[in-house]
């Protein structure tokens, strides 16, 4: 009889977790030209919470105050038949909207694209930005639809069966990406 | 959740407060331009209307199509259900229409577990006999968590004709369960001869459950209970336990008034008293839309069990 | 006719014994009889009990055929143990004249299975207003001696008394349907606490206890007989143990729902909450009246178990609550819910079963031949009873019309294996012969 464990293995630690920021930050700044008509718009949980991180380090960096919010896409997700009703999370635009604005989403995992596509129609439904862009903490890759980050934080080759788990100081006590793999022992 | 909303007695705390945590997010879609959301679509909702009660079928209608859901509205009222078909065969028929969720409003108590048995989609109660009415309750508790911050330890006096109420059943269980403390009062002829049995407090004494409450709840009282002698007169009535001025002014400051409408204007309230800014008897009805997407949400929003 | 010879029952769950039946009588009792040309029947093990008599059946026959006949009816009967069965008058036409009565009495005849004895309506039409020809009934083929407008109480205090003190002429009685009108409006179960939950008008026990009191009384006054047809409360029990104590001719019956159920099965139950099945009247009560009723059943002073069998078709039931119709079938289930409620708990043994579900309902409706002990000389009227058995309820095989038992997927105690009408079977090994 064979058992099946999970092996789970830290990819990103927490200063790798502070730098992608960091460097996604600058990015930002520099695509956007200044960062001067931004809003960073988080998916909850954690999106949010790196959407509230990234806004910091643009406000040192690029000494420019960038409205933060979330958008939560619940509502607007493709599988919501696959699992019980889930529990909503916080929609909470700046005062002053998005309309005309460049829109960053932030996510913590890009993966299937899905969950892009469902902010995507969230958005619409909120207001008319100007652009939106896409920026992500760990891409792991198994696109299922034509959608492309435009910052991400770290490539991360994974097989579709394993997971990524992002943890986030705020909200779990301690700053890691892990991946996690069954495993069958004989 | 379970399948159905049919009792606020099928509600755990845990799912009480989901729904009511649901409903603080749907209150900001209310606020905005576009108050659509895709979540239902493709979804059949049948709303069963064997009682007029055009309040309780435009707020789940309402609800529904914020959803996306279609809707069905079916009164029984020149249908062939006026014609002496039955409840069952109503049922049967929803059923092959393929209705996803079917919110009843019945003058039968527990007409909706008899439906249950008879369709495979949720079923909500939106009111049967003088039985509960759930989504009232919760409706209810969603505007006192708003305007108190919470219901814990809540002091809350419903007043009125508990007796026949629906909505004094469903309040009374859901109060309950989110840890208010209730406090009915009513001449004895309009409670239950069980009532001590309730999770509760029993009173026959309007003015002095006032100063100890945190929210006053009035009942609509019909005045046809005065010709069943229930009571002698509407003015005695209106003297003993209807909330005019005099008495909202021995409420606490910060004290709300409540009212799951109609009104009787004069009767259980006085129209100052409706109107003034203590009252949310307005807030009820918005927040009857935003509780009911979240009920809807909740049931239909998921995999189908 | 074929003689019959029973091996080895015990007569009142007493030792095994012989039975010979002979020309419709009980020939003989005793050990290792012999009777050449008999057909034998192996009771091993089975209990011989007086035909059983019910006091309170409705066959619906004339008018509502749909949901029973006298025929389906007394077929139901017959598998439950009973050879006489007391037909109520609420049929439509209503039973209140003699035309009628002796109509439901021939069919009885002409089918067979068990004895039919019409029981009269008290006033014309049921309605409350002026006496039925009660001497007319008394006095005709079907020979009235019970008269009842159940379903309906005689509320009018001086047509009751008028009642109870004319069927004195010819030795009758009033079963009276206890029930004061006002207090029971509208009402749709037991007024207590499940009531009060599920916000469903009540029947309080008082309307009940009320016009017992009075009837009690006026009973007493006029020196007349008086029946209290399915005693459903506690204090019922109590006014009639007062009213007995006096020595006044007062005896009451107790269905057999009443001595198993309770009205919380309406707000939870295996078969769905409000389900329309557990609808009766008077309504189920709670655990107190049932433990009331039952050592009521048990020291004498309720006299007998009556089944109140109501059948009804399946569209009535199957309703919302307060659109149903009330009753319950019980003929079939009768003498397993004794066994379960009474003999199980040690309340009866088989000898006051037979004494409360034969000998005095047959004394109190003045039924000639039946409830009489199992000893030769006396007409083969006899129940063979397992009650080893147990069998799941299944209304599915049930003989009556109607299939509105709220015992469905219960497992109940005891099987009627043989009944004998008059030396003749109508039921073989638990199916009708």
């Amino acid at each position: 009889m064979s058992e099946a464990r999970n092996v789970s293995r830290a990819v990103l630690e927490g200063p790798d977790i502070q730098r992608a920021l960091t460097r996604i930050a600058h990015e930002i700044i520099e695509r956007t030209k200044g960062a001067g008509n931004i809003v960073l718009l988080g998916i909850p949980t954690r999106g949010a919470t790196l959407a509230a991180r990234l806004g910091e380090r643009i406000a040192q960096f690029g000494e420019v105050k960038a409205p933060v919010g979330s958008l939560d896409i619940t509502m607007y997700r493709d599988d919501l038949r696959l699992r019980p009703a889930r529990p909503l999370g916080r929609t909470e635009l700046p005062p002053d909207g998005i309309d005309d604005r460049v829109v960053v989403l932030v996510d913590d995992v890009l993966f299937s694209g899905r969950t892009v596509r469902a902010a995507l129609d969230a958005l619409n439904d909120v207001g008319r930005p100007k652009a939106v862009q896409l920026a992500t903490l760990v891409d792991r890759g198994h696109r299922e639809l034509p959608i492309r980050a435009d910052y991400v934080g770290k490539n991360l080759p994974t097989a579709k069966s394993e997971q990524v788990k992002v943890y986030l100081e705020e909200i779990d006590g301690r700053d890691a990406v892990v991946l996690i793999k069954r495993e069958e022992d004989q | 959740m379970r399948r159905h909303l049919i009792s606020a007695a099928d509600l755990s705390r845990d799912d009480a407060t989901l729904i009511l945590d649901t409903a603080d997010e749907l209150a900001r879609v209310s606020d905005r331009s576009i108050k659509k959301l895709p979540t239902l679509r493709g979804r059949t909702v049948v709303n069963l209307f064997f009682e007029d009660s055009t309040r309780t079928r435009i707020s789940f209608e309402a609800a529904a199509k914020r959803l996306s859901a279609d809707v069905i509205n079916f009164s029984a009222k020149g249908s062939s259900v006026s014609k002496g078909e039955s409840l069952k065969d109503t049922a049967l028929t929803l059923q092959a229409m393929g209705a996803d969720a079917v919110v009843i409003r019945h003058s039968a108590s527990g007409a909706p577990h008899r439906l249950a048995n008879w369709v495979d989609g949720s079923v909500v109660n939106a009111g049967d006999g003088t039985h509960e009415h759930p989504t009232q309750a919760l409706l209810d508790a969603f505007t006192m968590r708003r305007r108190l911050g919470t219901l814990e330890d809540r002091r809350v006096t419903i007043v009125g004709d508990v007796l026949h109420s629906r909505v004094a059943r469903s309040n009374v269980l859901l109060l309950n369960t989110l840890g208010a403390q209730v406090t009915l009062v009513a001449p004895p002829t309009l409670l239950p001869v069980t009532v001590e049995s309730w999770p509760c407090e029993v009173s026959y004494d309007l003015d002095a459950a006032l100063p100890k409450s945190d929210v006053v709840m009035m009942l609509r009282v019909q005045s046809e209970r005065m010709n069943a002698a229930y009571f002698p007169s509407a003015r005695e009535y209106s003297r003993r336990y209807g909330l005019d001025r005099d008495r909202l002014a021995r409420m606490p400051e910060d004290a709300i008034v409540m009212h799951p409408g109609p009104m009787n204007r004069g009767m259980e309230i006085a129209a100052e008293v409706a109107d003034c800014a203590r009252s949310t008897i307005v807030e009820q009805v918005a927040n009857g839309v935003t509780i009911r997407m979240a009920v809807l949400y909740l049931l239909l929003g998921g995999e189908t069990q | 006719m074929t003689d019959y010879l029973i091996k080895g029952a015990r007569i009142l769950g007493g030792e095994p014994r012989d039975i010979l039946i002979r020309d419709g009588l009980v020939a003989e009792v005793g050990g290792g009889l012999g009777g050449a040309g008999a057909a034998v029947i192996d009771a091993d093990g089975l209990i011989a009990l007086p035909g059983l008599v019910d006091l309170h059946t409705h066959l619906r026959e004339p008018g509502r055929e749909d949901a029973e006949t006298v025929e389906s009816g007394t077929r139901a009967a017959a598998l439950g143990g009973f050879t006489a069965v007391h037909a109520m008058a609420n049929t439509s036409p209503v039973a209140d004249t003699a035309g009628v009565v002796e109509q439901v009495w021939r069919l009885g005849q002409e089918a067979g299975y068990c004895e039919v004895r019409p029981v009269g309506a008290v006033t014309a039409g049921l309605a409350g207003r002026q006496l039925a020809e009660l001497g007319a009934m008394a006095d005709s083929a079907a020979g009235v001696r019970v008269f009842s407008d159940d379903g309906m109480c005689v509320s009018d205090a001086v047509l009751m008394r008028r009642a109870l003190e004319y069927v004195k002429a010819f030795d009758g009685v009033i079963a009276q349907h206890a029930q004061e009108s006002r207090l029971t409006e509208g009402a749709q179960m037991n007024e207590g606490a499940v009531s009060g939950r599920l916000g469903l008008t009540g029947w309080p026990a008082v309307a009940e206890e009320a016009i017992i009191s009075r009837d009690c009384l006026l009973a007493a006054h006029v020196g007349s007989r008086l029946h209290v047809c399915h005693v459903s409360t506690a204090g019922s029990v109590e006014i009639i143990r007062w009213a007995k104590s006096k020595g006044w001719n007062v005896t009451a019956e107790v269905t057999p729902h009443h001595l198993l159920l309770t009205d919380d099965l309406v707000e939870r139950s295996p078969l769905g909450s409000y389900n329309p099945i557990y609808k009766v009247n008077p309504p189920l009560r709670t655990r107190e009246d049932v433990e009331a009723l039952r050592a009521g059943l048990a020291d004498g002073t309720i006299d007998c178990v009556a089944t109140d069998h109501a059948p009804h078709p399946v569209e009535s039931k199957e309703t919302e609550w307060s659109a149903a119709a009330m009753g319950m079938i019980g003929l079939e289930t009768a003498l397993s819910v004794v066994h379960a409620a009474m003999v199980e708990t040690g309340l009866l043994d088989w000898a006051a079963v037979a004494d409360r579900m034969s000998y005095r309902p047959a004394r109190i409706g003045r039924v000639a031949g039946q409830g009489r002990p199992v000893e030769p000389g006396e007409a083969a009227n006899l129940t063979l009873y397992d009650p080893a058995a147990r069998t799941e309820v299944d209304p599915r095989g049930f003989a009556s019309k109607s299939r509105n038992t709220p015992y469905e997927g219960l497992t109940l105690p005891g099987r009627v294996v043989a009944t004998f009408l008059r030396g003749r079977p109508t039921v073989l090994e638990g199916k009708l012969a």
